[in-house]
């Protein structure tokens, strides 16, 4: 089991170094370092030499992976590429492009993302696995069936109507909670309760039907059928043979978002005003911070990898059967 | 009589291709008798027959968009036509009064005045702060006031006449039909039919009072600069359509080469494609399909003189975003068909052909692809939904279709700040969603049926 | 069973009071008499004090004065920093008055040979011109931690180790605060920091022109910089090296010297550049292992205005407290009598600011922003194009007013044009619309080409639709309130306006395809191509409004029978093309430095062109005539003589069209009753310290606004039982089969 972890571990390093090149080249066939610095500098009154200078203090005035002038080793070294990549590699985030400490940052804004992705996924887990155990209960009825048709429209519905319906209706006209923002402290939960349920409803559809399915192919197999047989009551055997053994799907299912909780919800985060870490990443595109960046793919990068490792472990707890090679 | 030029931008000559691939995959399909079971579950379902009706017309809205043309524009001093630079398309000539009726800025359906006030000036001097009569909307009541009867009346001739079609049409349909139209009705297995000619009686009464109201009202209201919104919501059929279909199109020979590859060959091949997808897979998408985007837009800068008229940029940007979807979604299909070939394999045929030194290419072409081929199938279905609700959230975050290009996402986008007027403009944003709830919807339930008719199994996995 | 009687009865017993106090709850709910609002977003004993909120809806990337250049970041640091001069609040047209500066500056005119000139000498004799500023003793800096002294005398929190940093994050983390009186070496600090290449001071490249030994000095830092580096100094002491224009001669005395007549430097006095900047802040702030604390100049000013900005968290909010050491200052009591009137001299004479806390949240999205001012949460706002309807009503004479919904809130709105043009440019470099160089004929079809567009984009449209009428379509490039423009029949641009019926009208479409036809082109046919005439618009527009902006001009030039072809880009490509000078047509504005004309006319002024000379002059417009009339207004003063040759300037460029002139935008906001001296004031930032809030007021309305509305969670309530009821039945009739 450990040398498994550590071969994947490792295995992680040659897959970060792909991510990375990917993220460099991308970013700077888009942006030249010279656009960076006049995106940096403000709209008035920019000279060439600032812009020189900007370049130089940040480092960006090297070669982006092959350095022509240098000598041996150094034509791969002294780059861009092997400058900044290698201090990802010890999350030594340094100093973003407009100066502000990006390890700081992001310790900071972890906070405000988990505090609406913790809760969207706990109540939706808890809201879609009720929702579908009773459908799973009144499998086969009318109620079943126009549960499934409301799942079906639900999932067919934008995500951004739900967002833009929900701050009209609960905000706006009825005065329930506050239209958007972000507070610390004891305020906070005021402002989380619109994004999170928000975000719960709008992941009812296309979870509960998907729970559905599980269960039913939990109530299909043999021993269930056996412990209906025995008489035991519908209930009991929905919640302790279907469900229990339904777990082991939902939670590997879990585990793998698990790590990417922490990069926050893109839409939920810039229509709500939450300083988070995906409006921190949507700021950083829009300002071109190279450097916000990079230190956020590769942080993507690393957490989903570690969703992937997750996954695997939780597979072999779950079920002893299965052995990792 | 006016001539014309036709032309074929870049999605419309994938759009032809996909056609002709889905005719020759039926026709392959019909003269294989273990292929048509699973498409005889699809039609025996009551929810796929109607979904379908409703894709169907869908489709052939998106089709009749997709002919595309440019107008005889007078002629050159040698007597050769000339023809205008600008494109249109089949569906922007059926709806010619649509888009010559083009009001000053946001009117409500079926309003005869602007939604906003102005500055009139009355005939005898002086200025009143009123709404102004719109320029069409309405035109030809004399008196406003008329406006109730004179919907009541159109919307009930309308009502008549897609009854009347949908009865003529009924009619020719079951003319052969042995023991007439009563048997029909009568036979329970032609429940799904049935069904089908429901939907079909809704979509033929829309039409009808689409016929007898859109030419002279804006039935769901003009925006901001006056387009009715209704011709918007009719072109945003064929972007939503595009994206949905031509995405998996693109992505598809590269994520079945590379999974089957993977699979099959497995060793190093297996660990350079795995390699490949984990590392794009581990970008955030969102990140990727920005920063490819900005590339376009460069690649675009450079090569001006290639993209003269706005439709062809548009529509360039257009294909570009698919290519770009595709490579971001490509990576999951891939990891299906690796898994999948990985079992095949290992089956005594596949095993045998190895033995008598079939060679691999024959093998993976004759044993391996026809047999994952519905897991593409099914793919293909289930993600088409995922990718029209994608574009919107695109387009909110300025990554989208060109602003140009009418698509759902941009008039969600728009809308945002409609709503935000009081009083609202809500009929773009209503329309938005009608229009791609009701695709989204039945794309769904098609796909559930398809799902289930051709491997239940897979529903764990997707 | 015995038993069991009582124990119900017991727990009956005990429940019924809970019941109808149940029901109590839910009737005071329902009817929300009472409750104080649930959506308010800040804490509840905050909003009844003299505290104000606004919102901001982008970051402020630079709050160092020497660097800062944009109105989102000046709304902070202005309350802050205090340059020698501001501008009266009440008095228009605009006029500076003395800030921490003891009166107006004197200026001291010198010819080539050093010798003293009359103040009325001919520009041309003068070599160069001394600025000499005395400032008020006896003010003093905001509690700061660099101003901290330890026991022993030496600096508290200097020097200090990475280790004396460890658990420090915030400028909060230094407790220890002392503050220290304002001296005349500190606004030469200032002045020496903008010359310093790092600090990357937009304005260098322009003072390197103008101040004396501003360049030479910038060379000097530079090497002693790079000596500093290596010697593992982090902080430069900018105080024994010498700059030649700038001196302090007395504690409270300084001067700076300019090449040559500058007259508008004086307005560079009131602008944070010019803001005192004391060295030990700077060195405070260079210690090692600040910058990765994030504890730099850019994020925690310090200065010696009203103000202090005591939470700095852009991610969420940013909080400017009042500053205890604040030298007062006394509200102004010269004004108007219609300002009178307003109420905008109630509070002439009391000690300002009159506010201890102006809470900023950060608001990205302008839907939420609007709806929180209409609940009360902000206290004042712009309009959105969008909600205008809501907010404004136009009467029948054009003027505009609130709407009754509004006024019913007690909401205030206060209007004015505001000194910046928005406007269509041509790239002169483009053969196309420019005309070949050296070609006059060619030129010639170009200048008609441009007319006629000019005719036929129509902006009095564009106003009313994206703009709700709020603004005024420019008839040259000068906006009102700006020295030089003309209004009624004299300021008409003959080119596309004819007069009639005392206002400007557009001339006809007839007119401007006669000029088309001029050109060359009849109907915009292309004779080159035979078909439609293909122009370009380069933007980078983008973002919800853009489609209907850019359909919009694609359909101005469709009138003329000319295909506009859009080609929107990002904002760097944008950049780049008009660097390189690529592009065709292009929109770009202007928002005014000072009040000036020749802040607006040198952005049509032949050296200044954007490619040649990576200036302002965005689309390379040349004109000899032009360029020298320009060297000679320059350094006029105003009167009758420089009207003439502004006059004379503006025809050329009416003729010309380089620029679709466009509108000048009309600022709306709007405000609740209980903020008051909202005058809006278009050059002046440091306006915080002027307003009033009446809090209680405030906090009764927002209770009044935002009751919550609960029935519909009742309904659904109701619904979700009601859905209930079939489902128990039906699972009762299986229980009943499966027990047969």
């Amino acid at each position: 089991m450990m040398a498994y972890i550590v071969r994947r571990l490792l295995y992680a390093i040659p897959i970060l170094i792909g991510v990375n090149l990917l993220t460099f080249v991308l970013f700077f066939v888009v942006n030249s370092p010279d656009d960076m610095a006049r995106m940096h500098l403000g709209v008035k009154r920019v000279t060439d030499a600032a812009i020189q200078q900007w370049k130089h203090e940040r480092g960006y005035d090297k070669p982006l992976v092959w350095n022509e002038q240098a000598e041996g080793a150094g034509h791969l070294t002294d780059t861009i590429f092997f400058d900044k990549s290698l201090r990802l590699f010890a999350f030594d985030f340094g100093q973003s492009d407009s100066g502000r400490n990006i390890g700081h940052d992001i310790s900071q804004r972890m906070w405000p993302s988990l505090a609406i992705a913790v809760p969207v996924m706990l109540v939706g887990l808890l809201v879609n696995i009720s929702f579908s155990l009773l459908l799973a209960f009144f499998r086969g009825t009318y109620l079943d069936f126009w549960g499934v048709v409301l799942c079906v429209a639900m999932m067919s519905i934008s995500g951004l109507f739900y967002i833009i319906g929900g701050q009209v209706l609960l905000g706006k006209l009825l005065n329930l909670f506050p239209i958007s923002g972000y507070d610390t402290g004891p305020h906070a939960w005021k402002f989380l309760v619109l994004p999170v349920v928000i975000g719960v409803v709008s992941a009812i559809g296309a979870g509960s039907r998907w729970y559905r399915t599980l269960f039913l192919e939990e109530i299909n197999k043999d021993f269930v059928r056996s412990a209906r047989a025995k008489g035991l009551s519908e209930q009991r055997v929905l919640f302790v043979h279907v469900l229990r053994n339904a777990l082991i799907p939902i939670l590997t299912g879990v585990v793998v978002i698990l790590p990417s909780l922490f990069m926050g919800s893109l839409l939920l985060e810039s229509f709500f005003g939450v300083p988070g870490l995906g409006s921190y990443t949507i700021d950083a595109i829009n300002r071109q911070d190279f450097a916000i960046v990079r230190a956020m793919v590769f942080l993507g990068a690393v957490l989903y990898i570690l969703g992937l490792l997750l996954t695997d472990i939780s597979y072999t707890i779950a079920d002893p059967r299965v052995r990792l090679e | 009589m006016m001539g014309f030029q036709p032309v074929i931008l870049a999605t419309d000559a994938l759009i032809y291709l996909l056609v002709i691939l889905a005719l020759a995959f039926a026709w392959y399909t019909r003269r294989h008798a273990h292929l048509r079971a699973p498409w005889r579950r699809v039609a025996a379902s009551r929810t796929a027959m109607g979904a379908l009706v409703v894709i169907a017309v869908y489709v052939v809205i998106g089709l009749l968009d997709t002919l595309h043309f440019r107008p005889a524009s007078g002629e050159d001093a040698q007597g050769h036509a000339r023809y205008a630079s600008e494109v249109q398309s089949v569906l922007d000539l059926l709806a010619t009064p649509l888009v010559a009726h083009r009001e000053k800025t946001y009117s409500a359906p079926f309003a005869t005045h602007l939604y906003t006030r102005e500055t009139i000036e009355l005939p005898g001097g002086g200025q009143v702060r009123d709404f102004p009569r719109l320029k069409w909307g309405g035109a030809h009541l004399g008196d406003p006031a008329r406006r109730a009867g004179d919907i009541a009346w159109r919307s009930a001739a309308g009502v008549a006449l897609g009854a009347a079609a949908w009865l003529l049409w009924m009619a020719l349909a079951l003319r052969r039909h042995p023991g007439g139209w009563r048997a029909w009705w009568a036979d329970p297995g032609r429940a799904p039919m049935r069904t089908a000619a429901w939907v079909w009686l809704v979509v033929l009464i829309l039409a009808g009072l689409v016929l007898t109201l859109a030419g002279v009202y804006h039935i769901l209201g003009t925006d901001k600069v006056g387009e009715d919104v209704f011709y918007q919501s009719l072109k945003s059929i064929r972007t939503g359509l595009v994206i949905g279909t031509l995405t998996t199109l693109v992505m598809l020979p590269a994520a079945i080469l590379l999974g089957i590859m993977a699979g099959y060959f497995r060793g190093w091949v297996d660990d350079v494609i795995q390699y490949l997808y984990t590392t794009l897979s581990s970008v955030p998408g969102v990140l990727l399909i920005a920063a490819a985007v900005l590339m376009m837009q460069i690649y675009m800068n450079n090569h001006q003189d290639e993209f003269n008229s706005l439709t062809e940029r548009a529509d360039l940007r257009l294909l570009f975003l698919c290519v770009i979807l595709g490579v971001t979604s490509w990576t999951s299909l891939c990891r299906l068909l690796r898994g999948e070939t990985l079992k095949l394999r290992q089956l005594e045929y596949v095993q045998a052909a190895q033995a008598f030194g079939v060679g691999h290419f024959t093998t993976l072409m004759r044993h391996i692809l026809p047999n994952v081929m519905h897991i593409v199938l099914i793919v293909v279905v289930l993600d088409f939904s995922g990718l029209v609700l994608a574009e919107a959230v695109l387009s909110y975050i300025n990554i989208g279709v060109d602003p140009n290009t009418n698509s759902w996402g941009n008039m969600i986008n728009s809308a945002r700040l409609e709503l935000a007027r009081e009083p609202v403009v809500w009929w773009s944003l209503a329309a938005a969603f009608v229009f791609m709830f009701v695709l989204v919807l039945a794309a769904n339930l098609f796909a559930d049926v398809v799902r289930d008719a051709f491997d239940p199994r897979l529903r764990e996995r997707s | 069973m015995g038993d069991k009687l009582p124990e119900s009865r017991i727990l009956f017993k005990t429940y019924r009071p809970n019941i109808r106090w149940w029901i109590c709850c839910l009737a005071l709910l329902a009817s929300g008499c009472g409750a104080p609002p649930w959506n308010n977003p800040y804490p509840r004993d905050e909003v009844s004090r003299a505290v104000f909120f606004s919102s901001f809806s982008e970051r402020p990337k630079f709050l160092d004065p020497a660097r800062s250049y944009s109105s989102n970041e000046w709304a902070f640091i202005s309350q802050v920093y205090e340059p020698p001069l501001q501008y009266h609040f009440l008095k228009r047209p605009y006029q500076l008055v003395p800030l921490t500066a003891a009166a107006m500056p004197e200026v001291i005119h010198y010819d080539a040979a050093g010798r003293r000139l009359p103040a009325d000498a001919d520009p041309a004799r003068v070599a160069s011109s001394e600025y000499r500023i005395r400032i008020r003793p006896g003010i003093r800096y905001q509690p700061h931690p660099a101003f901290a002294r330890a026991p022993d005398g030496g600096y508290r929190y200097w020097p200090l180790s990475e280790g004396d940093l460890a658990g420090r994050y915030t400028l909060d983390d230094f407790p220890e605060r002392d503050s220290r009186e304002l001296s005349a070496a500190d606004y030469v600090y200032q002045i020496k920091r903008l010359a310093v290449p790092a600090n990357h001071s937009p304005i260098a490249g322009l003072m390197s022109e103008h101040i004396e030994g501003f360049a030479e000095f910038a060379k000097l830092v530079q090497a002693r910089q790079k000596q500093d580096r290596a010697a593992g100094r982090l902080w430069t002491d900018l105080r024994p090296l010498r700059m030649r224009g700038v001196k302090t001669l007395d504690r409270y005395t300084y001067s700076i010297r300019i090449r040559g007549v500058y007259p508008q430097f004086i307005y560079w006095l009131a602008m944070n550049f010019f803001a005192p900047m004391p060295w030990e802040a700077e060195r405070f702030y260079a210690q090692p292992g600040m910058a990765e604390r994030n504890i730099t100049l850019n994020w925690y000013p310090v200065g010696t205005g009203p103000f202090m900005l005591t939470e700095n968290n852009p991610n969420l909010r940013m909080v400017l407290s009042r500053n205890p050491n604040f030298h007062g200052e006394a509200y102004p009591s010269e004004g108007t009598e219609a300002q009178r009137r307003a109420g905008l001299l109630d509070d002439a004479g009391r000690p300002m600011p009159f506010i201890d806390k102006a809470v900023y949240s950060l608001e990205k999205e302008a839907i939420p922003r609007w709806n929180k001012f209409l609940q009360g949460y902000y206290d004042s706002s712009g309009i959105a194009s969008d909600s205008f309807d809501q907010a404004i009503q136009i009467g029948a004479n054009g003027e505009a007013s609130l709407t009754p919904e509004m006024r019913e809130k007690g909401i205030l709105l206060d209007t004015a044009v505001e000194t910046s043009v928005f406007y269509l440019g041509f790239n002169m470099r483009d053969p196309v619309v420019g005309g070949r160089p050296g070609d006059p004929q060619d030129q010639a079809r170009a200048r008609k080409l441009r007319q006629a567009i000019s005719i036929a984009v129509d902006w009095e449209e564009f106003i009313s639709i994206f703009n709700n009428g709020r603004g005024q379509a420019a008839q040259g490039p000068l906006p009102p309130g700006i020295f030089g423009y003309r209004a009624g029949r004299q300021g008409l641009n003959p080119v596309v306006y004819r007069w009639r019926d005392g206002r400007p009208e557009r001339r006809t479409l007839a007119e401007a395809k006669r000029l088309l036809a001029e050109a060359g082109y009849p109907d915009g046919i292309d004779p080159a191509t035979g078909n439609a005439l293909i122009l370009y618009y380069d933007t980078a527009q983008s973002g919800p409004g853009s489609k209907s902006l850019l359909q919009w001009y694609v359909n101005q030039f469709k009138k003329l029978g000319i295909q506009l072809v859009v080609r929107t880009t990002d904002y760097n490509r944008f950049q780049e093309k008009m660097l390189k000078g690529t592009e065709q047509i292009f929109s770009w504005g202007w928002n005014a430095d000072y009040p000036d004309p020749e802040n607006f006319l040198f952005l049509l002024y032949g050296p200044n062109g954007k490619v040649e000379h990576h200036g302002e002059n965005a689309a390379n417009y040349h004109n000899a005539e032009f360029d020298a009339l320009f060297d000679r207004m320059k350094n006029m003063p105003n009167g009758p003589r420089r009207q003439a040759v502004i006059d004379r300037m503006v025809d050329i460029v009416r003729r010309d069209a380089p620029w679709l002139f466009g509108y000048f935008p009309k600022g709306f906001s709007l405000h609740h009753a209980w903020y008051h001296n909202a005058l809006p004031h278009l050059m002046a930032n440091n306006t915080l310290k002027y307003k009033r809030i009446d809090g209680r007021l405030r906090a009764q309305k927002q209770k009044e606004w935002n009751q919550p509305v609960l029935w519909p969670a009742w309904v659904l309530l109701a619904l979700l039982v009601l859905t209930a009821v079939p489902a128990v039945r039906d699972y009762r009739a299986r229980e009943r089969s499966r027990a047969r």
